[in-house]
């Protein structure tokens, strides 16, 4: 009865939000800043009618005809981590009523483990994730604690910024931003239940309470709460992390609507109070003297003071201790045998499996500004606690170190992500959408990465619109979610450099020309940002203009162009050629005087980039062209993958699993051979077709009885024709 | 993983099916938004597939894209093999880039003449063109006529060049190898009908045919791929990509952990990547086919006079071709004979006796027959087991291997010592002169060709010493090497580029993209991921994790 409601309801309100796509996304804006106007007024029904009035959506009509014992809402997201903010941000800023549940309010965005943003790979997630639009980035740009750049002279591709963060001040600025929009509410909840309509699609959620919220759109984004169990050595409690409740009966309820769940593990390390500990004799990492920034808005760039991180070493002590003790430990004792990621290793598992490497680098890092917690990076350790204080007192500087927080492993139910497709939404329901750690990565930069395209996504398949797919070569982030979906994946999924085939092509500072034109298409980019960015795009472009046209001959400048790069420099040579000469940077044409002064750093960083690597980065998009046209051929989502008999049993199998959307996506899947995919091919192109035979006959048919019918024929090329 | 293949498929030429591309890369400016409205007009598809270009280099991209459309230019010869010698043989190539491979490759009679040939091929189609095949060095191959039939007038819808060449197997071999050098790639069986098919060019009818040579195929691949797996040359490239990945590790670790591992010690990887570029070489050379299939093995029988240098070639070629007489310095001219060395076509070249002589002939005899050594691909130096290894013998080796020096060949020819006369031996001298001459020779074989005993460990010999792996079913073997010639050609292409990049001394990550090539092209015959082989080498390698 009432699962019929609302897909009634919005049918009905369908065509006229056909009508005004753009119209509907516009209203984001104009409700943002209605914000400030109603925030006053925000109880749970009172503001409604204030903001359905402009955002022209069904359900909120529903709403207003007046049944106000149940909650309805476009998109429930639950949990509020990192996964959660980004997508119930993006959903409620393109104007979705949007209800973040979340079992602790005080616990929003935080960071569990690695007080850290950043790093390799995961730093191109943040510059994306901020290009379309989101929070990550500008947050660990107001809360950085110190920042520096890796990889700085191996290549623009791989240069990777990362951001130690002051946790608490993190995860209150994330709240402020989450409470402070208009579209989006907060509660406290713990929930159990999915609500499934009768066409298997998703129509809300129940609380342990017995609460119901109702949506056409549901994000979950339980990270390591569902039914999750934290260890100290042998002992052991329901938890999500130290201190928190885990989440119950969610688990069985989706194994009981046939999704496939598995487990995993990870751990993080001990805390200590930085107040007793000798630094003198350790090495210090300070942050760069010239600080970087993630988000591509201005606005936030504000320098901070640095404070400083500490790197000691494990001894021989340490490594003794352990291996005395290894019994003691989960995995080597074997009462765990989830697995844990391999690139985040406890530290018995590195000096089990290094047995010759005398010493592991251990970091020391802050956890914030007002609090003595120092983050031990690289020491997660399963061992019991009364271990754990004699283990931190055999490294040089801690050993009188007081312990504040033991070590602990966590681990947690995920729902292998082949059960997604890459739009993030499940393929057995409609409308419900898995991000972060359900989904099996690790990382706040990951969880960020999928929680943005979940909540547009949820947004959009709330307004019936077309759901958005990030291609592959696209950007990390679909990178990220190709991998998720296609590769059967039994480790927790972290993001690598390594893993993104076209990196020279996702880079960092193109992250922004990359995306946020798709930003402001779907809505999440506002003008102010789609001015800066336009006008920064502008500048870069006049820049490049300006040094293939400008030349210069011989002089101090020449000169030492010739002693940095080793090669000559011919008279009347442009600027162009001399930035493309080994080592020459655009700092050397500021230093003679030949730079813009007009450009910020980063701006001068892009045109180099752009200059300096022209003929790699041409060489990749051909090669990327070329991908495009082979790879991205769509395969239909309905097909019986049984019934081919040209193909090898074990791919029939694998793809009817995975059920890829395009031919890439299905050579990528382990266990599918070349052969199948020609195999495939066939299959389909017979298939089109058959069916275009078909209705060529029927068209001829009842074009005999009626002509005017066969006239309007909808044939590929008449829809294509009419679409434009 | 599945890129061999995947190179198949080809974007539709004909009217495309719109929705199946809404964000391909398409210069011509249309908006998401528009995008947007137009699936809501047409609700069929409820996802849209998004490929954001980087706004950026637009502009740079463009001027590029009329050359590098469409997927890779395939090339095979497309009349039957080995069979008799016919009169004409086809080379058919097609794809995009069809007519610039054919423009590399094929020189018009009439623009040879008038212009030099510097000016690109531009065909008319249906239009027959007579001229030359060129190799990379610009030696003609074949005197050929070329038929270019321009898409979507030809068989596959694609641009299409077909050479008719000379119909013998070499001619035709060599034509196809320079077409793959000029960027085509091998096809695989049934790929133009398959093209031909997915292009619209065939009815259904005759896709099923398809289907079942494909799936044939397949298992036929697995087959072929196996006994290439075996083979020593495989076992070759295999190695080369486990380095390649190797290096790979080096690298990548580096990138994507930082400052959890001990810097890298640059010069030793460049002197690593050098030896490997070395081995790509090397292997190359070994790899050499193109002149084997054009005048097979060239076998030079070597010797002092009267050691049975012919009869060792009669006994080999199970014929009288050469006259053998008691008398020393009876052979004069160098005599041929064709035999077959499991399944290898090869050419014994049985040469005058080296010796000082005053014998006007004889001189010119023995002057032919330190060109045919030179000229040879494996030289077998004769020598009588009566006489053991004699003065006369090493001033005759000093000689070739001085001469072959002053030749500057870049790569001399093996030779294997065949003590002749086996049967007549003295056994005491034996143990001595193998020692002397053990480095100079990669064999020793012991022969009596009056017996024709030794003759197949002969064969054995001179197939190990080229690298040749006897080849069990006749046929199998060359399509294999072929392909994995043409990796290798890919990864010695992507080392060549690697190499100047460490010249120009760009950062370390721009290494890693032509290690990463040539690490694929390496691993196409047994289609392993690269991706998760290098990270799980790093894992294993490095202790990673903070």
């Amino acid at each position: 009865m009432a699962s019929a409601t609302p897909r009634l309801l919005s049918s009905l309100f369908t065509p006229l939000r056909l009508t005004y796509p753009i119209h509907a996304i516009r209203t984001s804006h104009r409700s943002r800043t209605l914000s400030f106007l109603s925030f006053n007024l925000r109880r749970p029904n009172g503001r409604l009618r204030t903001v359905s009035s402009f955002a022209s959506n069904g359900t909120n009509g529903m709403e207003r005809m007046g049944q106000k014992d149940e909650e309805r809402y476009d998109v429930i997201v639950v949990g509020g981590g990192h996964a959660g903010c980004e997508a119930a941000l993006a959903s409620a800023r393109l104007g979705a009523r949007t209800l973040l549940l979340t079992l602790n309010l005080d616990r929003i965005a935080w960071q569990p483990c690695n007080p850290a943003v950043g790093g390799p790979a995961k730093s191109q997630l943040v510059h994306e994730v901020d290009a379309l639009g989101g929070e990550i980035g500008k947050m660990a740009d107001r809360c950085y604690l110190q920042k520096r750049v890796l990889n700085l002279s191996k290549g623009p591709a791989v240069r990777a910024l990362r951001a130690q963060t002051d946790k608490r001040e993190y995860a209150m600025e994330m709240k402020k931003v989450v409470e402070s929009n208009s579209n989006l509410f907060i509660r406290e909840a713990m929930v159990t239940e999915v609500l499934i309509g009768k066409n298997d699609n998703i129509q809300g959620v129940r609380t342990f309470f017995g609460m119901d919220f109702f949506a056409p759109s549901v994000v979950l984004t339980t990270g390591t709460f569902m039914s999750g169990k934290i260890w100290v050595g042998r002992a052991s409690m329901p938890a999500g992390r130290a201190g928190e409740s885990a989440s119950l009966g969610l688990t069985e309820n989706l194994q009981s609507l046939g999704f496939e769940t598995d487990r995993l593990k990870t751990g993080t390390p001990a805390r200590v109070d930085c107040r007793s500990i000798d630094f003198s004799g350790l090495e210090p990492q300070y942050g760069d003297d010239e600080v970087s920034w993630f988000s591509f808005d201005p606005e936030c760039h504000i320098e901070r003071e640095q404070m400083c991180c500490y790197l000691t070493r494990t001894t021989s002590e340490t490594h003794k201790l352990i291996s005395d003790n290894l019994n003691e430990t989960p995995t080597y004792g074997g009462w765990v045998d989830a697995k844990g990621p391999r690139y985040c290793p406890s530290i018995e598992d590195k000096i089990v499996r290094f047995r010759d490497k005398e010493s592991h680098q251990i970091f020391l890092e802050p956890e914030g500004r007002t609090v003595p917690e120092l983050y031990v990076q690289g020491f997660s350790t399963g061992l019991p606690e009364r271990l754990q204080l004699a283990l931190l007192r055999t490294l040089p500087g801690l050993e009188n170190c007081v312990m504040l927080r033991p070590a602990y492993a966590v681990e947690y139910d995920f729902l292998p992500a082949y059960q997604c497709s890459r739009s993030l939404m499940t393929k057995k329901i409609e409308g419900l959408f898995f991000s972060g750690q359900i989904n099996g990565t690790t990382g706040y930069e990951e969880a960020a990465a999928q929680g943005i395209i979940s909540g547009i996504n949820a947004a959009r398949h709330s307004e019936r619109k077309p759901l958005i797919v990030l291609e592959r070569e696209s950007s990390y982030i679909g990178t990220l979610i190709d991998d998720l979906v296609t590769k059967d994946l039994r480790e927790p999924y972290r993001m690598l450099t390594s893993r993104s085939e076209h990196r020279l092509l996702l880079r960092a500072d193109n992250a922004d020309s990359r995306l946020t034109p798709l930003g402001r298409e779907i809505g999440l980019i506002d003008d102010r940002r789609w001015e800066l960015y336009q006008s920064k795009q502008l500048r870069i472009k006049e820049e490049k203009e300006r040094l293939k046209n400008v030349r210069v001959s011989g002089g101090e400048f020449a000169a030492e162009v010739t002693t940095v790069s080793g090669q000559p420099v011919r008279d009347h040579t442009t600027l162009e050629s001399i930035l493309k000469k080994p080592h020459v940077q655009y700092k050397l044409l500021d230093k003679h005087g030949f730079g813009n002064e007009n450009l910020s750093r980063c701006e001068k960083d892009c045109v180099e980039i752009d200059i300096k690597y022209a003929g790699f980065i041409m060489r990749q998009q051909s090669h990327l062209q070329q991908i495009v046209n082979q790879e991205h051929k769509r395969l239909p989502e309905d097909l019986d993958y049984y019934s081919m008999t040209t193909l090898s049993h074990e791919s029939r199998e694998k793809l009817s699993k995975v059920r890829p959307q395009t031919i890439g996506q299905a050579s990528r899947i382990g266990g599918v051979s070349p052969a199948d995919i020609t195999a495939l091919l066939i299959w389909v192109e017979s298939n089109r077709r058959k069916a275009n035979q078909r209705t060529q006959q029927e068209l001829l048919r009842s074009g005999a009885t009626d002509n005017h019918m066969a006239a309007s024929s909808p044939t590929d090329s008449v829809v294509q024709a009419t679409a434009i | 993983m599945a890129s061999s293949l995947i190179r198949l498929l080809l974007p539709w030429r004909q009217p495309k099916p719109h929705h199946l591309f809404p964000f391909s890369l398409n210069p011509t400016k249309t908006s998401f938004l528009f995008h947007l409205r137009r699936c809501q007009a047409s609700t069929s598809s409820p996802k849209r597939l998004i490929l954001t270009q980087d706004e950026r280099s637009k502009g740079s991209l463009s001027t590029e894209r009329e050359a590098i459309v469409g997927s890779g230019t395939i090339a095979a010869i497309v009349t039957s093999l080995g069979g008799g010698p016919a009169a004409v043989g086809i080379v058919r190539i097609s794809g995009p880039t069809a007519v610039a491979v054919a423009g590399q490759v094929f020189r018009p009679v009439k623009r040879w003449k008038e212009e030099g040939g510097c000016v690109a091929w531009r065909p008319k189609s249906h239009f027959v063109e007579y001229g030359y095949v060129l190799d990379n060095d610009g030696n003609v191959i074949d005197e050929v006529l070329a038929v270019p039939m321009l898409a979507p007038r030809s068989y596959t819808r694609e641009d299409v060049v077909e050479l008719q060449c000379h119909g013998n197997d070499v001619c035709l071999h060599r034509v196809l190898r320079a077409c793959l050098e000029a960027g085509a790639t091998l096809a695989e069986p049934g790929e133009f009908t398959l093209r031909a098919f997915l292009n619209g060019r065939l009815d259904l009818s005759q896709a099923e045919n398809i289907a079942r040579l494909i799936s044939a195929k397949s298992a036929a691949a697995a087959d072929s791929a196996l006994a290439g797996i075996q083979g020593g040359f495989s076992s070759l490239v295999k190695s080369l990509k486990i380095q390649c990945i190797e290096l790979l590790t080096e690298l990548e670790a580096r990138l994507d952990f930082e400052d959890e591992l001990p810097p890298l010690c640059l010069p030793s990887l460049i002197d690593k990547i050098s030896v490997m570029r070395h081995d790509l070489q090397d292997a190359l050379d070994t790899a050499n086919y193109d002149k084997l299939l054009q005048s097979g093995l060239q076998i030079a029988i070597i010797g002092r006079p009267n050691v049975g240098k012919s009869s060792l070639l009669n006994a080999w070629s199970k014929s009288e071709r050469a006259i053998v007489t008691e008398i020393a310095g009876t052979t004069r001219d160098v005599v041929e004979a064709n035999v077959s060395i499991h399944g290898i076509p090869a050419m014994l070249l049985d040469t005058a006796g080296i010796r000082e002589t005053d014998d006007i002939v004889e001189k010119i005899g023995v002057k032919r027959s330190e060109a045919a050594a030179l000229a040879a691909d494996v030289i077998i130096m004769a020598i009588s087991a009566v006489d053991g290894w004699s003065e006369g013998d090493a001033k005759l080796i000093e000689h070739i291997v001085t001469s072959q020096k002053s030749a500057n060949q870049a790569m001399t020819a093996p030779m294997i010592l065949v003590i002749n006369k086996d049967d007549c031996k003295p056994k005491d001298l034996l143990v001595s002169f193998e020692e002397i001459c053990s480095g100079l020779f990669k064999k020793v074989v012991r022969t009596c060709a009056l017996t024709g005993a030794g003759i197949s460990e002969l064969e054995k010999a001179v197939l190990e010493v080229r690298g040749l792996e006897p080849i069990s079913s006749a046929g199998r073997k060359w399509t294999v090497n072929q392909r994995q010639f043409e990796q290798l050609l890919r990864a010695q292409e992507a080392f060549f580029r690697l190499h100047t990049s460490i010249e120009e001394q760009l950062p370390m990550d721009f290494w890693t993209i032509d290690l990463r090539e040539a690490a694929l092209a390496l691993s196409q015959i047994s289609g392993d991921d690269i991706s998760e082989e290098v990270l799980t080498s790093i894992f294993s390698k490095f202790c990673i994790g903070k």
